[in-house]
């Protein structure tokens, strides 16, 4: 399956990776490529097949409702690009 | 004799530790001072964390001097991490730009348990960033050479770990793997590598690739180092809910070779078309010794496994797009230079913080998710994983293990395949149905050609991950492989 | 001729649970904490995080689901939701996608008219609430940068989604206020709006009456309080008939409530619609639900709130109106059980009356929640005790009861304190009635003339000078002796 240049950009809008006019070339080339390959697995009669999601059955794996001590808000906003007033500080919200 | 423990294993330095013949801080000392010879050429370390294990080795030391016998298997003995594990104290970059200078505020479960058995943790190893790549050229900082080879890679994404074990800057090291990440490297580097059943060892504080594929897991000169490294890591952990809370059996080497009674099966898909002459020779020259050994072998087939490198890409790739959201600029790591509003900043930080590699994974793995398409490549390929896993299941009612090369072919020149990511992708084809099925496999050196080592991959059942240790054991008794050390001078070269 | 419409509404419904601990992580699930205090590797997605279902998150929405008369799921799984918005840590929402925990249920909700309509609830999962963004003004898009606290952020949420069976404003606000009750009566959550605990999403649509397809709908968000419900869905209701009438077509979009101006405004139209790319957690192993964990689990819900209305008439001999402002809070429903059990069952009525007419009244006054009940049952009852004596009368118990409340005192102390006692004494009342009638002759002589009423004159007269302390028919019985005696002098 040969990806467009426009399918790229659409991914790379959802995936929020700004891409520039070469790698959006180079990736519409790599992963049309790539996708022929992975579409061997339509070759496969998989009717009836339940899917597997997780690689060792487990199930109902919880945990008591008991607080645990949280970390210090000076060590976590430490880490963060910007912190203003005790929370951590983002760009203009803009929709989309 | 200090000058000399890049020679020593883990358990030797355990040993000398505990009697009182080799004080912690020699080792570190020795340690560093071999990292500092070698690692020029090599290039295992992202991170050398000198005054941390110094201090750390001191401690040991007076804690043995009061009369501590409490310590646990690992006392002394000097450990690197791959540099996606989380460890207070130290970076935690997983080769990414996105992450230079992350120092995480916890330890990942496998490395407080590292702590409490007594390891130093002497500093994090390069990677394919995020563990993303077969060679380590993905890193964002350096290239890790295979020490056998400077001009070749070391195999990834594990590619420090095994790189650093291969040179005796350590005398075990933890990796990753997700489709072959310890395994590949350790073939190329002709360690020895084990990637336990999936939910054996915690992945909390491990950075997700690919939640339902990755497991952490152990790289040694030998078999009972690497042994003694799993039962430390390996064990329940409540913050896990995908570890299975089971504790391995403990394990005991000795005795006399013998692999009387076990079954072996040659899976031919995984022995032919594809598969390098020499590699070929190499390996059934070791089923020949595992058959001396007393082991019964016969051909057998995993039919599957022909779309298992498929559907691993989907799989792999789709839960990374996922897993790799949170990395947005805006609570730790990296972030842009301010420009628009806040979608802009995403893209901007995540374009510019990710590599190459890994901006091709995530569009591939948002791609497959995306509407109109979870059906015909997601859902599709977790049903073909079924089909790889009723393969396994099929196999392992006639036999106790399966033997493989690990790779289909020996190191390849740096820069090589850095231009066709599917012929890279092509090398993990005997690794990654493995992870597919959450199965346990070991990767031993059986040999060389062309003075580039050559990896034998044991499959076993879920869970039989110490039968699996065991098998290995009894090969590497009857050879040598795993002995030999690659040249290095500093001049470089071999 | 102009058509009639129909409006066709369905509700989805987020309301945070009242666990101790997150769902994924062990920090404190707690309103009004200071700003990223409540936080930790999990609920912060740091590198390398993992989620861990709390068990009683679990268990609270499969009680939830068993509250509104849902199916359980046996083998259910959680999923996730891909986005990126400044609030979501991970990059994603962990939600459950088509195996929800709580499946095919509904409330009936009982309309003024006193007719009933069964609203069919169509799942409920369990997901994630997002952190909280505090801007700088009440505008996301005005403000230059966003500050953002995750206390939230993990905070246990079930969304309860209804099938498109409402079919008014006023509908929805019954069918919202019926919720919050039987999810309070069940104690899976405050379900506060004002602290955000509950919020809702409004779909609604318009078709000609009679028709049985659906129009086309719009989505309204950021309805934050019941009564934004009733207002949103009553502005898109117009809006769409007003597009229909002129002609136009409605766009299905998802639109914004401004519930201070009163209008809606457009979000994002059907070709900006998110991909959320849902796929399984792999990091969370499915959950399966036993017959006896239902059962064990059915066993600790409380009597709801339809059922206890029905005892409360049929065993109380309450007043279907007086049943239903009793049930409607389960605070009240709890003080007047109380109260009755302390007082007797043949109490209940006065019970019912002092309640509803007294102490919502105080309430109301000094407007008070129903966590804050300013009275206690004991005091009430132990108020109805000294009427029944006859130690205070009906008139001074209405001031006993303020000064229960004013004070916390109880009825008897007031009583003693103040020197309430009813005046029953005789020979004192009779002083009184003898010297009142002397000193008003003119009064008397209307009685002597036949005029009754003078009779009650005199009563209010001793009742002014014992200040309302003496009982009412012993009064009017002295009046007359005292008049009797007068006349025959």
């Amino acid at each position: 399956m040969a990806l467009t240049r426009d399918e790229i950009a659409r991914v790379a809008h959802m995936a929020r990776l700004s891409l520039s006019e070469e790698e959006i070339e180079g990736f519409a080339e790599q992963l049309s490529r790539i996708l022929e390959h992975v579409e061997r697995i339509n070759q496969v009669d998989v009717t009836d097949v339940p899917p597997t999601y997780h690689a060792v059955t487990l199930q109902n794996v919880l945990r008591e409702d008991e607080p645990q001590p949280s970390l210090e808000r000076e060590t976590v906003l430490a880490l963060a690009p910007e912190s203003e007033a005790g929370c951590y500080k983002v760009p203009k919200i803009t929709e989309g | 004799m200090s000058g000399m423990t890049h020679i020593l294993s883990a358990a030797r330095l355990n040993r000398l530790f505990l009697a009182g013949e080799l004080s912690a801080v020699e080792i570190a000392e020795s340690a560093l001072s071999r990292i500092a010879k070698v690692e020029p050429q090599v290039g295992a370390f992202l991170h050398v964390a000198a005054e941390h294990v110094l201090d750390r080795a001191k401690k040991l030391d007076a804690r043995r001097r009061a009369g501590d016998n409490e310590f646990g298997p690992l006392a002394g003995v000097p450990i690197a991490v791959k540099d996606n594990i989380c460890t207070c104290g130290m970076e935690t970059t997983c080769a990414s730009r996105m992450l230079k200078g992350y120092v995480s505020p916890y330890d990942a479960t496998v490395v407080e348990r590292l702590r409490a058995s007594g390891a130093m943790i002497i500093g994090k190893t390069n990677m394919d960033e995020f563990a993303m790549g077969s060679s380590g050229e993905a890193s964002a900082f350096q290239t890790t050479r295979n020490p056998w080879d400077l001009e070749r890679v070391p195999g990834g994404s594990s590619s420090g770990s095994a790189a650093a074990v291969a040179a005796g800057e350590v005398p075990l090291a933890l990796g990753t793997d997700t489709g072959g990440s310890i395994r590949q490297p350790a073939a190329f580097t002709g360690v020895v590598g084990l990637k336990p059943t999936y939910g054996y060892v915690s992945r909390y504080g491990v950075v997700s690739f690919a939640s339902s594929l990755d497991q952490v897991g152990p790289l040694g000169h030998d078999v009972e180092d690497v042994a003694r490294l799993f039962e430390v890591i390996a064990g329940p952990d409540r913050r896990d809910a995908t570890n299975a809370g089971r504790t391995p059996p403990e394990l005991k080497f000795g005795g006399d070779p013998s692999l009387a009674g076990v079954r072996l099966g040659v899976p031919r898909e995984l022995f032919g078309q594809g598969i390098d002459s020499g590699v070929k020779a190499r390996v059934e020259e070791a089923i020949r010794q595992l058959e001396d050994l007393g082991a019964t072998v016969e051909e057998c087939s995993l039919p599957s496994t022909e779309y298992a490198l498929s559907a691993y890409y989907v799989i792999a790739l789709a839960e990374a797009s996922s897993n790799l959201a949170r990395y947005d600029g805006v609570r730790y790591g990296f972030r842009a230079a301010q420009t628009g509003g806040l979608t802009e900043m995403y893209s901007k930080t995540r374009g510019e913080g990710f590599g190459a590699e890994v901006k091709r994974r995530i569009m591939l793995g948002t791609y497959v998710l995306s509407s109109g398409h979870y059906d015909a490549y997601y859902r599709k390929a977790q049903q073909v994983r079924t089909l790889v896993v009723r393969d396994f299941e099929r196999a392992f009612e006639r036999f106790d293990a399966l033997v493989t090369p690990t790779t289909p072919f020996t190191a390849w020149r740096i820069g090589e395949k850095i231009d066709d990511p599917m012929a890279m992708y092509l090398g993990d084809i005997c690794t990654i149905p493995v992870n597919l099925a959450g199965l346990p496999a070991i990767s031993v050196p059986c040999g060389f050609v062309d003075g580039l080592p050559v990896g034998m991959q044991l499959i076993g059942k879920h869970f039989a991950d110490a039968q699996l240790l065991q098998m290995a054991w009894a090969y590497q008794k009857v050879t040598k492989h795993h002995e030999s050390r690659p040249v290095l001078t500093e001049e470089g070269g071999r | 001729m102009s058509t009639k419409w129909e409006t066709v509404i369905g509700l989805e419904v987020h309301v945070e649970l009242a666990t101790e601990t997150k769902v994924w992580c062990s920090c404190k699930n707690e309103f009004g904490a200071e700003p990223n205090t409540n936080v930790c590797p999990v609920c912060l997605a740091l590198p390398g995080s993992l989620p861990v279902l709390n068990a009683r998150a679990l268990e609270y929405t499969i009680k939830a689901g068993l509250a509104l008369n849902c199916k359980i799921q046996r083998r259910s799984k959680f999923d996730r939701k891909n986005y990126f918005y400044a609030d979501l840590p991970s990059g994603y929402q962990i939600s459950q996608f088509d195996l929800p925990l709580c499946y095919d249920g509904y409330v009936d909700i009982t309309l003024k008219d006193g007719t009933t309509r069964r609203i069919r609830i169509q799942r409920i999962h369990l997901e994630t609430d997002a952190g909280k963004l505090v801007h700088a003004g009440d505008d996301v898009a005005a403000a230059d940068f966003s500050l953002v606290d995750f206390n939230r952020a993990g905070v246990p949420l079930i969304e309860i989604v209804t099938e498109p069976d409402l079919r008014s404003a006023e509908e929805a606000g019954l069918f919202l206020e019926k919720l919050r009750s039987i999810l309070k009566y069940s104690g899976v959550s405050d379900v506060k709006m004002e602290e955000g605990s509950m919020r809702c999403d409004v779909n609604v649509s318009v078709r000609p009456a009679g028709s049985t397809e659906f129009g086309v709908r719009s989505e309204l968000k950021n309805v934050n309080s019941f009564s934004a419900a009733v207002r949103g869905i009553e502005y898109e209701q117009k809006r769409h008939i007003r597009i229909l009438e002129e002609g136009g077509q409605v766009e299905q979009e998802t639109r914004s409530w401004r519930d201070a101006q009163g209008i809606s405004v457009l979000l994002r139209s059907k070709e900006d619609a998110e991909d959320y790319r849902y796929f399984p957690e792999p990091d969370l192993p499915p959950v399966e639900v036993t017959t006896e964990e239902i059962e064990r689990i059915r066993a600790t819900l409380p009597e709801l709130p339809d059922a206890l209305m029905q005892r409360l008439m049929t065993e109380y001999g309450l007043s279907a109106y007086d049943a239903s402002v009793i049930v409607a809070e389960r605070e009240y429903a709890q003080w007047f059980l109380q109260a009755v059990e302390l007082a007797g069952a043949d109490q209940a009525k006065a019970v019912a009356n002092w309640q509803i007419n007294e102490l919502y009244r105080v309430m109301n006054e000094k407007e008070l929640g129903p966590d804050q009940i300013p009275l206690t049952p004991e005091q009430l009852v132990g108020m109805l005790k000294l009427m029944e004596k006859g130690t205070i009368t009906g008139k001074i118990a209405k001031t006993v009861f303020d000064k229960m409340v004013e004070t916390g005192k109880d009825a008897e102390t007031i009583v003693k304190d103040e020197g309430l006692t009813q005046v029953a004494d005789e020979g004192e009342l009779l002083a009184i009635a003898r010297e009142v009638v002397a000193a008003n002759p003119k009064v008397f002589e209307d009685w002597k003339s036949g005029k009754q009423s003078a009779a009650q004159w005199f009563v209010g007269q001793i009742m002014k000078r014992t200040r309302g302390r003496a009982n009412p028919q012993l009064a009017l019985k002295l009046v007359t002796q005292a008049l009797e005696e007068q006349a025959q002098k």
